[in-house]
Parts: C-alpha cells; structure tokens; sequence
C-alpha cells in the first residue's frame, strides 16, 4: 500500500500549531480575571501643611487663568476626606521579571495647564512612552532633571502655544525625577519612573495598581515631602489585595 | 543714473528723519529724578547726530547730481581748502562736538552713579535668575538675612535661598512684583542667582546689569504713580524674552497696604 | 627700500594637476578665490539665517515648512521655539561677522590684490598662506556642525557672554557641545587668520616692487596691512579665551564662573572665577574686530572710488592717518560695551572719551571722500553706485555711534535694537557694500569677464533701498526701548511688532535680491564678455597684467614703479587722462 504522503505534512503542521498555540498561552499575560489588583486609600494624619500661594505676575497671561482660583504650591494636597493625593504606589519587590520587563500599556499625559502641571506627579514604567502637552497660550519650557547616575538623560524642550506633543520615555528606574519650568520658576511636579505596575491616589486618596499577576509583594508608597513607607501584601487571582498607608503631617 | 542716485538718497535722509522729527517712536516720558540730564543729553545728541546725517547726506547726493555726466574734457576742480579745510573741520567742528557731548554726558552719568544713596533711601533686594526677577523686603527690622544658596529651593518658592529660622530674616517679604512708594528714594540691591542678567526700565532712566559673583546696587527715586515693566536685557537662554517683572509706583499709603498684604502671604 | 621680490620668493615652475592647481594651491590668487568662495556660502547662510530669525520675530507662531528638517527639537511642527530663534541667531552673528565680515574683504580680496599691487610675484610665505585657507575652511566646518550635533548650536549669542556660556549643558539647549564647538571653531578661526597675517605683513613691507615705497601703495594696500596688525593683536586674544571657556566646560576648570550659582535649584561646581573677565577679553578683541572688517572696506572703496571719479583724494597721507589712528584707539574703546555691565563707573567715562575721540578721524575720512567728488568726473557703474552706497551707509551708521559712546545715552539704549540698527549699517551693511564694490570692480580681473552691467546696477538699487528700509527702522525700535535678542515681543514691546513685520518683508526682498547678483557671479564666470586688461582704465599694478593673472602674476618680469596709485586727471601721451603706476611717462597737470 502506498504510504498517503500527505499525513506527514498535515501530523508537521498540526504539531506546529500546537506548538506554537501553548508558547502563546504561556506567554500571554495571565487573563483579567486571573490578574490581581491592589487597591487602598493613602491618608495624612495631622494638620496638612499650609500650601503657599504662588504669585504668578511675571506672565499676565499665568495671573488670568487664576483669576477665579488662585494657585498654590501642590507638595502636599489633602482632599476633604484627609485623602493625600499624588502619592504613588509601586512594587518595589517581588515582581517576577517577565512582569517587570513588561512595559505597561497607555500613554500617560503630562499637562501644563493654567501655568501648572497637571497632573503634578506623573508615575510610569520604563520605557514607557509618556506626551507632555501644553494647553496654555504661553510658552513653557519642558526640564526634566534626573540624577546623572541612573543613566537617564536630560533634556530641556519648549513647547510654544500649539505646539505638539512631546513623546518622551525613560530607560531607567527613578523615584523621581524632578520636572520644572524655567520660564515659569514656581512650576514643578515630578516624573515618578518605576519597575512595572503602579498606580497613583486621587482626590480622594485612593489608588488601585491593576495587572499584578498572584505573589506576595512589596509594595512602595512614595510622596514627595514625606519619607517614603512600604507594606507587604499578597495578591491571589480574583480578590484584590489592600494596602493603606498613613503618612504623618510634620 | 547719479541724479536717480542723488534724489533717492535725499529721499531715503528725509524719511529716516520723519519719525525723529515728528517724535513717532521715542523713549517713554522720564518718571526719575536723574532722569532730565539723560533726556537732555539724548535730545543734544540727537540734534547734533541729527544734522550730521542730513547734511552727509543731502552733500553727498548733491555732489554725485552736479559732478557726474560731465562733458568731456571738464576740468577737475578742488574743494576750498582741500584736505587742511577738511582736517580742520574734522578736528574743530567734530573735535569740539564730541568733547562737549563727552564733558555734558559724564554729568548726567556722574548724577547717576557717582552719587551715593541717601542714608534714608529704601532698601530692597532684587535677584535675577532664570527666568524671573524676586524681590525681597527687609521689613521692619530694616535687615536682610543672610541668603544661603543651597538652601534654594524653587519648587517650595524659597527664591533666595533663606533660613527662616534666623532672626534677621524672619520678617523678610520675598515678593513677585515690585512695588516703592512715590518720591522715595529706592536703593536696589542687585543680586544674580546663575548668571548675567539685566535691569532695565526705561521710565527710570535706569539699566544695570547683574554680575554673578558681584553684589552691584542702583539708586532712583520715582516721581510717577504707576505700572511700569521691568525687563531683562542682558541674554539669558531660552527664557529671556519674557524674563519680566511689574514695577508699581504707589502712593505711601498705597504702598504701606501692599507691603502688609505681601508680608502676610509670607 | 626693498627688493627682496627676486630673492625671497624662489621661482618656481607653474603647478600642475588639478589638485595642486585649485584645491591645495600656494598661489595667492587661488587661496583669495578660495576665501571668496568661503565667504560666499557664509554670506549666503548667514542671510537664510536672517530670514528665518525675521520671519519668527514678525509672526511667532510661524509654522516655516521643513524648519523641523533642520531641528526636530527646536522646531516641532515647523514652529521655532525660543531657544531654537536664540540658536539660529548666534550662528547668524557669528558666520556674518567671521566668515564673511573677515573673510571677504580682508581675506580674500587681500590675497589676490596685495602682491600683484605692491608688484610681488606672491606673498613670502606659501604654504603658510595656504594653512591659513585650510584652517579657516575646518573653523568653518567645526561651526556649522553644532547644527547637527548635540542639542544644537550655542544659543548665547555670538557674544558668547559667561557664565550662560561656560556653565554648560544646565544654562538651556546648546550649552553643552554646541557652545563648545561655538570656542573651538573660534580658536581654529583664529589661527587660520593669524596665519594669513603673517603673510599681509611681510608683503607689504619687504615684497614690493622696485619703486614703489610706502607712499606709492595703493589706499587698499595700507587697509590690508593695518588690518593685519589688528588681526595679530585682536585675535591672539580671542584664542586664548575661547581656550579658557572650553577648559570651563571640559576640564571642570572655572575661569569665567564664579561660586554659589545654582541653576535649576543645584548648586554649582564652580568656585572663583571672573564674569567680567570674559567680557574684558572678548571685547578687547571684538572692538578691534569691528574694525578689521570695515578697514579693508574704506580701502577698498577709496581706490574705487578714485578710478571712478578720475581724480586722486584730496589727501592720501590722511586717510592714512585716519586708518592708522583708528586702529590705533581701536583698543582703547572697548569698554563702550560694558558701559552698564557692573565694571566700575568710572571706567566707563574713560572709555567713552577715545570713542568719542574715534569719531574725528572716521569723520575725516568721509568727509575727504565726499570733498574729493567735489569738480571731480565721476563715472557711474556697479562698483561706484556701491561706493558711494558704502559712503551713505557709514554715516548713516556711524552717527548712531553718536548716541551709543555716551554712557548716559547708553543706559537707554544699550541691548535694544538701536544697538543692532547701528552696528548693522556700519559694519554689516557697510562691509558688504564694500565686498560688492571689490567685487564688480575686480571681477574683470579676477576671471577675466566683464560682470554684467545691469544686473550689477538692479542689485545696487534693491540692495541700497532695501538695506535702509531694513535697518533705519531698528533705530526706531531701540529708541522706543524694544530690547535686542528676544524671540517675542510682548508687553510693552507688543504695538511694535507691525514694524517687525515691515522690517522682515524689507528683508526677505533684500534677500531675493542677492540671488541677482549670485545669478550675475556665476553666469559672468563662464559667460560674460571677455575682460581687457585694464577695463576702468585704472592705474594700479593689478591693471598692468593679463586678465586673469598668470600663475607668477607679471610673468617672470619685475615691474619698476615710478608713480602713486593715483595719477588721474593728468594729460596723459595717448590722450589718457590717467598714467598707469610703472609708466614712465612724466605726468602733466591737465
């Protein structure tokens, strides 16, 4: 009997695509509902810190988006809740390293708004493109300034009124890089760089870090004024982890 | 082709002496007190600048119509007195010009710096950095702290570098705009945080740069209530065309309420 | 009296091959066509340059099509950003002032001309004349490559004032390589001409022909050689600077950086040195600078214009005089830049007295050169409308001078646009003029074709209205307090940008004008009508060899002066009324 010649090729391919089929699945991110979350609210004890105002007269144009709600400095803003806003929250150990070299989808936007940036404290991941747009009529200059020794690199780009966006990513790790202004002196806010998933709090203090695949962690609450806390939590598929922090007012 | 020369060249000399003569585009009107000797000067120069370009002008363009296209064979003439006429001229008429303007201006320049301050004058304290001017008050112990620059801290607003724990600063008023009262002598402590700048506001009369590494003062007293722009003039970077701030040129009382209202923002 | 031209220059047999023949040439007239060429693209840059940096101040928000080819950074979307106008602005001053300002007129008319017009077979020294070309083209490139490296070109002007220049990459785009580059190409440039006056000098003193002494040499010749001796002196300052500024940046030294600067809330590392200081230096070059490029110019226009009114100048001795003292106080007025500058008052006054002072021998020579038209028979072409131009365009410019050596004065107009008005109409415009006027004047002589008439009179007349409607308006500005080296107007400098706009529309028809006379250049170079050898009937040795001249300039003869340089208005044998410098014809008042 002759041998069908044509099972050979078929018995190849169907391996192929199994093959091929199991290295996609076990390279896929672990689905959604097998993704873990760590959730948490972020609140400051005490008194918050009297934020200063910022006397914007040198650019009229600067003093007239104030007009009806005067600016101030936003190192540290508490909501009515005592919620601390712009803290980040990142894994600073226990990421498995495919995770870690995972770089996290979107593109966050850094705005300069009203002669402020908004938001004031921006977190992403490594290599992860990040757009600074400007929404104002006058020009701002863009001035990151991070530490020489992590290997990221300064610039220093203005963006004119109407100007389009900047798309900027960072190759290293910092917690974090200080972001100002020269046109505008009193501008500053900060590019927080980290190893994998983060997340930031709101108005309200609350913040969820999405995407942590099941492991025990260490998670970093960062914030600009005060030393930075951390916390251990453990994240199982399908029930979020929770982690607050509570910092105290100087 | 020499008479199309010589009118274009009257016309151009009499249209670049129209907005002189009909005073288009002038410095602004002088709210100082040294402020008439400058004025006095520039208005001198002008008048004297003024005629020289118009009579350099209008002879050379006369010359060129009457001396080209001449017949063949005209003979050559010579200027009356030739070049001792004209050395004379360059020597006498420039000569004396230049040493009057020279002996005159170093009044006016002598009334503004070779003249001290009054031991009443006001003090304020005014630092240039990238891209903004600061100004600071001494308050109401009349002394500046000391300024410590590593302690400069932008994103928190300390411009100066201050340590408010020491007693002299503790009443320090660090402002954004600047503000002196009326008919006051004001004596502007000049400070650069980085690099060269400049402090200029033409209502002043008064231009003076920043020298890092040198603490330079100025001296003026306004005589105008009064919004005035204080610019940067000495190149900075990227930032230097819009390096300004607000001068207000307020009454006493007026002034008193600014300064309270600055020092409690503090 | 010297006649060393047999002896210091061996004979030497004609180049051959392409290269030796126009690429790394010796001979004098090549390396002058070489420094023209150079100029020419330097010129040319320059003004796009212009153009861009007017059209930005007239419309800021200008998207200019393809600008982000040349900077994606400084011009995102095509919109130049403010360090982008600053950046192409240094680059503007300092290719305008260096590569074309000391370049064409002093370079590379002064290679061609001064041998063959002292009645040499070539400068002393060759080879060094031809470092000097190299030198100066690698100065060239060393520039224009901050363009495209780094963060892009220096953004401090071409001033280049420290700290902002000598704290580096922190103070703004550019700082970093850009402004290091900037001191290098300066320092090379440096030597490129210092190299080239070595050559001027010897020439002039111990080249010249057999009968013709100091007193015979025509008016362009003395320009050259005191040009020289202020590029010796002038630029043997400059190097060193630029030496120190770059040791600022690389090797951690602080020369021009005093402590305590914090710059973008960090503390500096720099401790003890002087702002002033880079301001003393650059100055006591750069006032002498100024002069280096309009000396060659008065040179040149004087001997043009004396062809062209047939007739000597009613004193040669003087406009030497003039020349000679004008370098001279040239050193002593460098301070009238730092009048407000933090420097003791009182050196200020001193300074203001020698520029004042500097007005009377500047005054004198234009006031010999208007006196000399007076009965005189003035001939109208190209090169004489641009003499007469550069006359107009230096008073005009001169007399804002005026204004700005007063100290007084200048607490009003100092770093405003009057600054920039004056000192474009008085060097710029007046150099360039100058350049135009040795240009069509030489051409002939040059490459052997006549340049073309009217072209030559099309580009004088668009080029002299245009340039007053250009810069005549500055003055205004500055007056009206409209400070210099903004990329935007706003406050109270705002009602002026009408003027802005005006200007730049001035400037881009000025602009387009220039390619009538590239156009006339290039096509007179091969097409023109084939050159006599003396077409002005000029009475200069440059006139008495072929056009072009052969390779040894006088073909193996050594020429014998009997006369100055300006025997006109003479009956001359043949009817002439001119005698030609090595006639032996005695000359008979006509």
């Amino acid at each position: 009997m002759k041998r069908d010649y044509r099972r050979t090729p078929v018995l190849l391919l169907a391996g192929l695509a199994i093959i091929c089929f199991g290295a996609l699945l076990m390279s896929q991110k672990v689905s959604a509902a097998a993704e873990g979350k760590i959730t948490g609210t972020v609140k400051l004890e005490g008194a918050a810190p009297h934020m200063r105002g910022i006397d914007m007269s040198k650019d009229p144009y600067c003093v007239k988006q104030h007009e009806n709600s005067p600016a101030h400095l936003e190192n540290v803003v508490v909501g009515s809740g005592g919620g601390l806003e712009n803290v980040v929250l990142y894994l600073s150990q226990g990421l498995p390293p495919a995770a870690a070299n995972e770089v996290a989808s979107g593109e966050p936007v850094f705005d300069q708004k009203g002669c402020m940036y908004t938001p004031h404290v921006l977190a992403m991941d490594i290599n992860q493109k990040y757009k600074v747009i400007t929404s104002d009529q006058t020009t701002h200059n863009i001035h990151p300034l991070p530490n020489p020794l992590t290997g990221n690199i300064p610039w220093n780009e203005s963006q004119p009124p109407g100007a389009p966006p900047l798309i900027k990513s960072w190759k290293a790790e910092e917690v974090a890089i200080p972001v100002k202004c020269n046109i505008h002196p009193w501008m500053h806010g900060y590019f927080v760089v980290v190893k994998g998933p983060y997340g930031t709090t709101d108005t309200n203090g609350s913040y969820t870090i999405s995407g942590v695949p099941p492991g025990s962690y260490t998670v970093t609450a960062w914030q600009e004024e005060y030393p930075a806390q951390t916390q251990k939590v453990t994240v199982t598929a399908g029930a979020p982890a929770t982690a607050d922090f509570t910092f105290k007012a100087k | 082709m020499a008479k199309i020369f010589a009118v274009t060249l009257i016309l151009i000399a009499i249209g670049s002496a129209i907005p002189i003569i009909w005073h288009i585009w002038e410095p602004p009107a002088d709210i100082s007190t040294h402020g008439a000797l400058i004025d006095e000067q520039m208005s001198e120069t002008m008048a004297e600048a003024g005629l020289s370009f118009l009579a350099a002008q209008f002879v050379l363009a006369i010359f060129v119509w009457i001396f080209s296209n001449r017949p063949k064979g005209a003979k050559i003439g010579h200027f009356p007195g030739g070049a001792t006429a004209m050395v004379l001229a360059g020597f006498l008429l420039v000569g004396t010009e230049v040493i009057a303007l020279g002996i005159f201006g170093s009044r006016a320049w002598a009334s503004v710096y070779f003249q001290p301050p009054a031991a009443d004058a006001m003090p304020i304290q005014v630092q240039a950095g990238q891209f903004a001017f600061y100004f600071r008050y001494p308050g109401p112990d009349g002394k500046f702290g000391p300024m410590h620059p590593n302690l400069i801290n932008e994103a928190n607003l300390n411009f100066f570098g201050l340590d408010y724990n020491e007693s002299a600063t503790k009443d320090d008023i660090v402002t954004a705009e600047m503000a002196i009262p009326v008919n006051r002598e004001v004596h502007l402590l000049m400070h650069s945080k980085d690099l060269g700048h400049s402090f200029y506001v033409p209502e002043l009369r008064i231009q003076q740069d920043f020298v890092p590494g040198l603490d330079l003062s100025v001296h003026f007293t306004a005589t105008k209530i009064g919004k005035y722009e204080i610019v940067c003039t000495q190149l900075c970077g990227l930032g230097h065309y819009n390096m300004r701030a607000y001068l207000y040129v307020y009454s006493q009382q007026d002034f008193d309420d600014w300064l309270k209202k600055e020092a409690a923002l503090q | 009296m010297h006649d060393m031209s047999t002896e210091a220059v061996h004979h030497h047999a004609p180049p051959t091959g392409f290269i030796r023949k126009y690429i790394f040439s010796t001979d004098h007239k090549v390396i002058g066509k070489q420094y023209y060429g150079l100029g020419l693209v330097a010129v040319f840059t320059g003004m796009v340059l212009s153009w861009l940096m007017r059209l930005h101040l007239g419309w800021t928000s200008l998207a200019i099509p393809g600008l982000h080819f040349l900077s994606s950074t400084g011009a995102p979307g095509n919109v130049m950003t403010p360090e982008y106008y600053l950046q192409l602005m240094t680059m503007h001053a300092t290719i305008m002032v260096f590569f074309v300002l000391t370049v064409a007129p002093f370079a590379a008319f002064g290679n061609f001309f001064l041998p063959i017009q002292v009645g040499a077979e070539d400068m002393p020294f060759p080879h060094i004349n031809m470092m000097s070309f190299w030198v100066t083209f690698v100065a060239f490139l060393v520039l224009i490559s901050s363009f495209f490296l780094g963060d892009g070109p220096a953004l401090s002007g071409w001033t280049g004032y420290a700290p902002l220049s000598a704290v580096g990459g922190v103070a703004g785009p550019g700082q970093g390589l850009g402004q290091v580059l900037w001191a290098a190409s300066l320092a090379i440039f440096c030597v490129g001409q210092l190299l080239g006056s070595l050559n001027f000098i010897p020439t002039t003193l111990d080249m010249r022909a057999k009968g013709m002494t100091l007193s015979r040499m025509p008016l362009n010749v003395w320009g050259w050689f005191i040009t020289s001796c202020m590029a010796l002196t002038a630029f043997a300052v400059l190097m060193p600077a630029c030496i120190l500024l770059i040791l600022d940046h690389v090797a951690g030294t602080s020369f021009f950086v005093p402590s305590n600067l914090v710059i973008n809330d960090q503390l500096q590392p720099h401790a003890g040195g002087s702002t002033l200081l880079w301001q003393h230096l650059f100055w006591f070059f750069g006032h002498p600078e100024v002069y280096i490029a309009i000396v060659p110019a008065m040179g040149i226009v004087s001997h043009v214009l004396i062809a062209n009114i047939r007739r000597p100048l009613l004193s040669y001795k003087v406009i030497i005089a003039c020349m000679f003292s004008i370098a001279f106080l040239s050193y002593m007025v460098y301070g009238h830049h730092m009048f407000v500058s933090g420097m003791n008052p009182f050196s200020s006054l001193v300074f203001s007295f020698p520029t004042l002072i500097i007005t009377i021998p500047a005054t004198l020579i234009v006031l010999i050169w208007i006196g000399s038209l007076y009965g005189s028979r003035l001939r109208i072409n190209s090169a004489s409308l641009f003499a007469l131009g550069f006359i107009s365009m230096f008073v005009a410019g001169g007399v804002s001078g005026f204004f700005l050596a007063q100290p007084s004065i200048d607490i009003m107009l100092h770093a405003t646009y009057f600054v920039v008005g004056h000192f474009h109409l008085v060097m710029a415009v007046a150099a360039i003029f100058g350049i135009f006027t040795g240009t069509y004047f030489w051409f002939p002589k040059m490459f052997g074709r006549m340049m073309n008439e009217t072209l030559g009179k099309i580009h004088f007349w668009l080029t002299f209205v245009g340039a007053y409607c250009i810069f005549m308006p500055f003055h205004y500005l500055g007056l009206a307090g409209n400070v210099r080296r903004y990329q935007a107007f706003v406050g109270y400098m705002e009602p002026l940008i009408p003027i802005h706009k005006f200007i730049t529309v001035a400037a881009l028809i000025t602009g387009a004008a220039q390619f009538i006379f590239l156009y006339n250049l290039i096509h007179s170079r091969f097409w023109g009508k084939i050159a006599p050898e003396n077409p002005w009937e000029c009475t200069s040795l440059e006139w008495t060899v072929p056009s072009p001249p052969p390779y040894d300039n006088f073909g193996g003869r050594h020429p014998v002066v009997y006369h100055d340089p300006y025997q006109y208005g003479v009956e001359s044998e043949n009817g002439a009324d001119y005698i030609m410098q090595d006639s032996t014809e005695t000359p008979k008042e006509a």
